[in-house]
């Protein structure tokens, strides 16, 4: 992750000599152009990938969908630029998007050093462990003595090396540059167990000849948040893209859905109530109109719907909940209450 | 000599003797093979070598591509059934995002519309015979350009369609057109000015050359996407597709430059000065004696710039831009495709497209070479 840190220093370079380019009312930018213009990546399963049709899809996406219809009521009024990694902070610093969306890890040196904002956490990701499921394997503990395919000169492997320390077990490295060839030596069994951020394992288990022969062990032994971004010093929009996602996680733990938040408007639970609209305006401290959430639900869905589409079990990728469950279900999605 | 011719004498024939074929090891495939494949003891063995490595790689690769290949198929089930070949089914499903990106279904017309104009007037002004050349050319260069413009980019009460919606072989094609057709005018000039006694215009063209061919493409892409935004005033933003156009241009005028360079420093010195000695103006004697020897002499390093250009164009990827290669490999991402053959595939088939453009204009280029021939060489 080399590139991260000379990312890092370009962007903090570029931001010294732009000044702050951002204009402060994101909200009326917006609203003047008409659309949501939403930074995603330039491809990664299940975040933000094309459909048959060409059009993104991906829980990335969804989110931006989401900011769209609490803006505009309409989740089509969005457009969505491809970035790349190195590209990602200077596009939006330079105000050529709105928010980006494109699985960013929070760190507090991005948080606090790019001139930017963290909206919340849409998926919690960290490195797991893949293994065939004929070793008969149910947790990472039981690894000692197993080769590993990694990824050279990334965080992931300071990451492995620590956890096989740390619980005084053996490995054997099998290490490779580029992640295909890492792909390539795990599909040829050279090695026992494939690490790297679970969501990309899952992502690579569908491109092996058989995928149902793998499985993705439980545990997850490092920290990558990834959640939304927008730029410093407007706390309006950050406003925005906050609540957005804390309603579709609130939506959830509500058991408000996209099919049934028609009928839950006249629901006489006040948390459904206050969220929907039907009771208090609290769209209208973010300066958006009292039915920002409900047309969220109504148009993308609630957290849960929205994850099962793009990455859970009715995708393809059938990523388990897991840490990304409601903390009702011992997950880590929290939604502070609107009130 | 007097004698009679009819006398018969024994031993003279009368008759011609019927033509015998030629010996079998001298003529006809059984020849052809001794001569060319096992002529001597080395030759032998390569040739074994080769036909061996042909066997062990045809049959597979004809059971991957077309026996076990999948053709059909609405997702990833489809190409995962256990010794599945190549997955077709994922290039028929995405294979007009391959062709137009996420250019807008209803308004796909309008670069089919392109792509007939670009094509009725290219191919008469390749095939030599057809006459009205002149006008075929303003067409081609003045007319097309304006309409591509309006018809791709929606002017005039079209839909506009921005160019980040554009992808695919459009994308590939609309890059590497412009940077041929731009580049080669700008390539000549600086040609010129690289030759010119003129101190500041020789030394100007020595600049952007230099500078031009010494940083590499990637960098000048990456600058311009990257770097550009931060220099420019707020809300100023400039088209990201336009920012490669120009970088790509700009980049392959130069190699241009010093490939036309070659061919103006071989022209004999003779050549200049009877231009001279008939009184033309040093661009009459450029246009109607030099630079129509000098072309002519560098068409294979013309025509190597060109296909060098056309892969080139795909790096445009790096910056976010989705040309064909980048359109394939982000469709590998779509979940509900992934599967061990679809990178393959996809690749197979941008490859294929790849080879028949730059094949195409390989054997054009060759063409015109023995047309243009004028026996001065050997």
């Amino acid at each position: 992750m080399k590139t991260k840190i000379f990312t890092g220093m370009l962007a903090s370079a570029a931001l010294a000599l732009s000044a702050s380019t951002a204009s402060a009312a994101t909200l009326d930018d917006v609203k003047a152009k008409g659309f949501v213009q939403c930074g995603v990546s330039t491809g990664l399963s299940g975040f933000s990938a094309p459909n048959d049709a060409g059009e993104w899809s991906g829980i990335d996406v969804e989110y931006c969908r989401g900011v769209a219809a609490a803006v505009f009521g309409d989740p089509s009024k969005v457009k969505f630029t491809a970035l790349t990694a190195k590209e990602r902070f200077t596009a939006l610093q330079s105000g050529e998007i709105d928010i980006l969306s494109r699985n960013t890890t929070w760190t507090m040196s991005r948080d606090t050093q790019l001139g930017l904002n963290f909206a919340g956490v849409n998926y919690y990701d960290g490195q797991g462990f893949m293994v065939r499921k004929a070793l008969g394997l149910n947790s990472a503990l039981e690894l000692s003595g197993a080769s590993v395919c990694v990824q050279t000169g990334t965080t992931t492997e300071l990451n492995l090396t620590d956890y096989f320390k740390a619980n005084n077990m053996e490995y054997k490295p099998v290490v490779f540059e580029k992640l295909e060839e890492v792909n390539a030596a795990y599909a040829a069994n050279r090695c026992d167990v494939y690490t790297t951020d679970a969501s990309g394992l899952y992502s690579i288990r569908l491109t092996l000849d058989n995928p149902d022969e793998h499985t993705v062990l439980p545990e997850i032994i490092s920290k990558e948040p990834l959640g939304p971004v927008v730029r410093q010093g407007d706390d309006q929009w950050f406003n925005i893209a906050k609540w957005t996602h804390i309603a579709m996680v609130n939506a959830e733990e509500l058991g408000v859905t996209s099919e049934n938040v028609d009928l839950e408007k006249d629901s006489e639970n006040p948390n459904i109530k206050r969220l929907l609209g039907t009771e208090g305006n609290f769209g209208e401290s973010i300066g958006l109109d009292a039915e920002w959430a409900y047309n969220i639900i109504k148009t993308v869905g609630n957290y849960g719907e929205v994850f099962d589409r793009t990455v859970g079990a009715g995708s393809p990728l059938k990523i388990e909940r897991g840490r990304n469950a409601l903390w009702t279900d011992g997950g880590l999605q929290y939604g502070p209450p609107i009130r | 000599m007097a004698q009679d011719r009819n006398h018969s004498l024994a031993y003279v024939r009368t008759d011609m003797v019927q033509d015998e074929p030629a010996p079998i090891n001298s003529k006809g495939p059984i020849a052809w093979v001794r001569q060319n494949l096992f002529a001597t003891i080395p030759d032998t063995i390569l040739s074994i070598a080769a036909i061996l490595l042909l066997f062990y790689i045809i049959p597979p690769m004809f059971r991957f591509l077309i026996t076990d290949a999948v053709w059909t198929g609405e997702n990833r089930e489809a190409c995962i059934v256990p010794g599945a070949g190549a997955c077709w089914a994922f290039v028929d499903a995405k294979f007009s995002q391959f062709m137009y990106g996420r250019y807008p279904v209803e308004e796909r017309w309008r670069v089919d519309l392109t792509a007939i104009l670009l094509i009725a007037g290219t191919v008469p002004l390749a095939i030599p015979s057809v006459p009205y050349k002149k006008w075929n050319t303003i067409f081609v260069l003045v007319i097309f350009p304006i309409l591509a413009f309006i018809l791709l980019t929606g002017r005039l009460g079209l839909e506009s369609v921005e160019t980040s919606l554009w992808g695919g072989l459009l994308v590939t094609l609309v890059v590497a057109i412009v940077g041929i057709v731009v580049s080669f005018p700008f390539g000549i000039l600086l040609a010129l000015g690289r030759r010119s006694k003129m101190p500041i215009i020789k030394m100007l063209s020595i600049i952007f050359i230099e500078f031009w061919r010494g940083v590499p493409l990637i960098t000048v892409l990456f600058m311009s996407s990257v770097m550009l935004p931060f220099f420019l005033p707020d809300g100023v933003s400039f088209d990201k597709l336009l920012r490669a156009l120009v970088g790509v241009t700009l980049f392959a005028s130069a190699y241009m430059a010093e490939v036309i360079r070659g061919g103006l420093q071989a022209i004999p010195k003779g050549q200049y000065e009877a231009g001279d000695a008939m009184a033309l103006t040093f661009w009459q004697s450029m246009r109607l004696i030099i630079l129509p020897q000098a072309l002519t002499l560098v068409i294979p390093g013309i025509v190597n710039t060109f296909i060098g250009l056309f892969k080139d164009t795909t790096l445009v990827l790096i910056i976010g831009i989705f040309d064909l290669l980048g359109i394939v490999q982000l469709n590998f991402t779509d979940a509900n495709w992934a599967s061990a053959k679809t990178p393959a595939t996809g690749l197979i088939f941008a490859a294929f497209i790849y080879f028949i453009f730059c094949f195409g204009m390989s054997r054009y280029s060759m063409y015109m070479e023995r047309r243009l021939d004028t026996g001065h060489k050997s």
